[in-house]
């Protein structure tokens, strides 16, 4: 397999009036080229800290440490920062979560679109409005050699978020992070924006990292899911096996949370997860999830989980669990 | 696609394609400020720019013999000068048309460098924060705390007073806390929106960011400020005229005009009345034209 990055041991902390907020801690990922991986936890859990950290997009004050940050051979934390914008620009692009104001309001489209080729690669104004109208149509917007003179405002959020992914590809990216592209959109808009990223994904064979609260788009578009919980990796296993076979408590606790239409009878509470998550500042003793689960024991809040392999399954499947695998089984 | 299609409709269904610049027309007609105050501006800067072709008279030519002549609407009036004549002879309409040139300029001269220093600092604060900011903020709020026509009193006797540029420098150094305030709060605004971070994600430098990115934005609301400082700085250089340390005898600025009749204003007020009006309609034609741009702009006139 080739691997575009891989990330050893992140660790991304933040200073803050009631001490430091360790909002990553300790993270290993990897992304295989033309790989779609998919980061689901809920919100505080450290996955837009984790985005932000491989884009440089953190603010000056946050700490940034990892053993291995490496981008396609490239260490991406000892790189001069001219080297890295440059990497950032041309090979990683980023779609944001809110289309309405990812464009900027006093630019044309065209102006936007066709501003990082030129900048990056030295592309005439012509080949790069060519490429444009060219991923425009293939992103689905309608009549896309008009669009480029329009401004964002003239455009509903949906498109404005397919423009999104056609400026994303526009400089041939190896790596995309998704940052939740589909969350401010309603669901018709967000089916088919799903499809559109996962359709593209493959037609060009970029990497995608997708970044997502919601386990049923995780579904639909993964290959290789990853579960956060409190800035860690709590499971980590390609998306079937994930469904089919859920280690972690909390996998299985967020996957009880949604219905299922057929078998959750009408008007039936739906699952929740009790408690909430922990303060990410100082340290954490044994398992983060610990207070929340219902399977913990004494030992689970005294020993601290490390990631490991789970030994049943045919692929590669980590599980961050002071259980092991066999009492797990019989505990649920 | 839906998508497709509803556009498509739209672009089919009939009905009459408004170009944008008819759209945008048709908002400014329908503002009746806003075309009020730029007819009258409009009027006053042609005028000030043909001064040197339609002005009657030289307006620095003195007559003894034909001292205050009262204005064509007087029993006493001549059509040779409409506005009559000051008591050096001076024929007022000259005068009014070469004073419109001062005003003009003088008030967009200040309110580009006062606009220049008010928007770095203002765009700085906002969009740094915490310790620039607090420089920043504390260096505001120091020069809001000073009564600008005291200093401005005081430094241009300091500096002898007199020439155009003193005052346009003077009053360009004492203006800027409006531009400041409204940049810093407008960056603010935007510095988190993540078009800002697209742009660093593609490697943009921060002035990149700060000029091309940024200031696009909050022009429109520091063209809005801009023409309120420069009504403001019309004002402030008739007051320093008037108080005799702006623009020096023999150059006809409005507030000097006022000035050099206030002796005669309670038998001949038309001495007095006559720049006094100009300058009146001046300000407040830049005043109406400021609130237009400003109503223009807010989202809710918008359709």
């Amino acid at each position: 397999m080739n691997r575009i990055l891989d990330i050893k041991n992140l660790q991304v902390s933040l200073p803050t009036a009631n001490g430091v907020l360790r909002a990553v801690r300790g993270i290993d990922l990897h992304v295989d080229k033309g790989e779609m991986l998919c980061i689901v936890g809920e919100s505080g859990c450290g996955k837009s800290m984790t985005s932000m950290a491989l884009m440089g997009l953190l603010p000056k004050r946050a700490e940034v440490t990892a053993e291995v940050l490496d981008f396609d051979g490239l260490d991406l934390l000892s790189l001069p920062k001219k080297e890295r914008n440059k990497i950032r620009g041309m090979r990683m692009s980023m779609i944001f979560q809110e289309p309405m104001t990812s464009l900027n309001p006093s630019y044309t489209l065209g102006n936007q679109l066709c501003e990082a080729i030129m900048r990056h690669k030295g592309v005439s104004s012509a080949e790069a409005k060519e490429r444009a109208v060219y991923l425009l149509t293939r992103a689905g917007v309608p009549m896309p050699e008009k669009r480029l003179d329009q401004y964002p405002h003239q455009l509903s959020g949906g498109l404005r978020q397919r423009v999104m992914i056609a400026m994303a590809l526009m400089c041939e990216p190896d790596l995309i992070i998704a940052d939740e592209p589909t969350t401010a959109l309603d669901v018709t808009i967000q089916a088919q924006i799903l499809r559109l990223i996962r359709e593209l994904q493959q037609e060009f064979g970029t990497a995608v990292i997708f970044i997502t609260h919601d386990l049923g788009v995780v579904a639909r578009i993964a290959d290789r899911v990853a579960v956060m919980y409190a800035g860690q990796v709590v499971e980590t296993a390609t998306a079937q096996e994930l469904y089919s076979n859920p280690m972690h408590p909390y996998t299985r606790g967020l996957l009880n949370c949604i219905p299922i239409p057929g078998k959750t009878a009408p008007g039936s509470h739906l699952e929740s997860i009790p408690g909430v998550v922990p303060s990410l500042i100082g340290e954490l003793k044994g398992c983060a999830f610990a207070n929340r689960c219902h399977v913990s024991t004494s030992e689970c809040s005294q020993r601290t989980p490390s990631l490991e392999l789970e030994p049943n399954s045919t692929s590669l499947h980590q599980v961050r669990c002071p259980i092991t695998a066999t009492t797990l089984q019989e505990a649920m | 696609m839906s998508e497709s299609t509803l556009s498509l409709n739209a672009a089919t269904s009939g009905l009459p394609v408004v170009p944008e610049w008819r759209r945008i027309m048709n908002r400014v007609v329908g503002h009746r400020g806003l075309l009020l105050g730029s007819s009258i501006l409009g009027v006053i800067v042609v005028l000030a720019l043909l001064a040197p072709w339609i002005a009657p008279h030289d307006p620095f030519a003195q007559n003894i013999s034909q001292r205050m002549i009262p204005p064509v609407w007087h029993d006493k009036g001549t059509w040779d000068h409409i506005f009559g004549t000051d008591k050096l002879g001076r024929d007022y309409l000259s005068r009014l048309l070469y004073g419109a040139r001062i005003s003009l300029s003088i008030g967009l001269l200040a309110a580009l460098i006062s606009g220049l220093i008010g928007t770095t600092l203002g765009v700085l604060a906002g969009y740094f924060g915490g310790r620039v900011d607090a420089v920043i903020s504390y260096i505001i709020t120091t020069r809001l705390a000073l009564p600008v026509l005291l200093v401005a009193l005081a430094m241009a006797s300091l500096v002898g007073g007199g020439s155009v540029e003193t005052v346009v420098v003077l009053l360009g150094l004492l203006l800027w806390d409006r531009f400041a305030v409204v940049a810093r709060s407008t960056t603010q605004q935007l510095r988190e929106a993540e078009f800002i971070a697209s742009a660093k994600v593609i490697g943009a430098s921060t002035s990149y960011i700060l000029i091309r990115e940024l200031l696009p934005n909050i022009l429109s609301a520091l063209i809005v400020v801009m023409t309120l400082e420069m009504a403001h700085a019309i004002l402030l250089e008739a007051t320093l005229s008037f108080l005799g340390l702006g623009v020096q005898a023999p150059m006809p600025s409005w507030g000097l005009m006022i000035s050099e009749g206030k002796s005669y204003m309670f038998f001949k007020p038309w001495v007095i009345a006559i720049p006094g009006i100009t300058l009146m309609l001046l300000v407040l034609a830049i005043n109406l034209v400021g609130d237009g741009l400003r109503d223009m702009n807010a989202p809710e006139g918008r359709n």
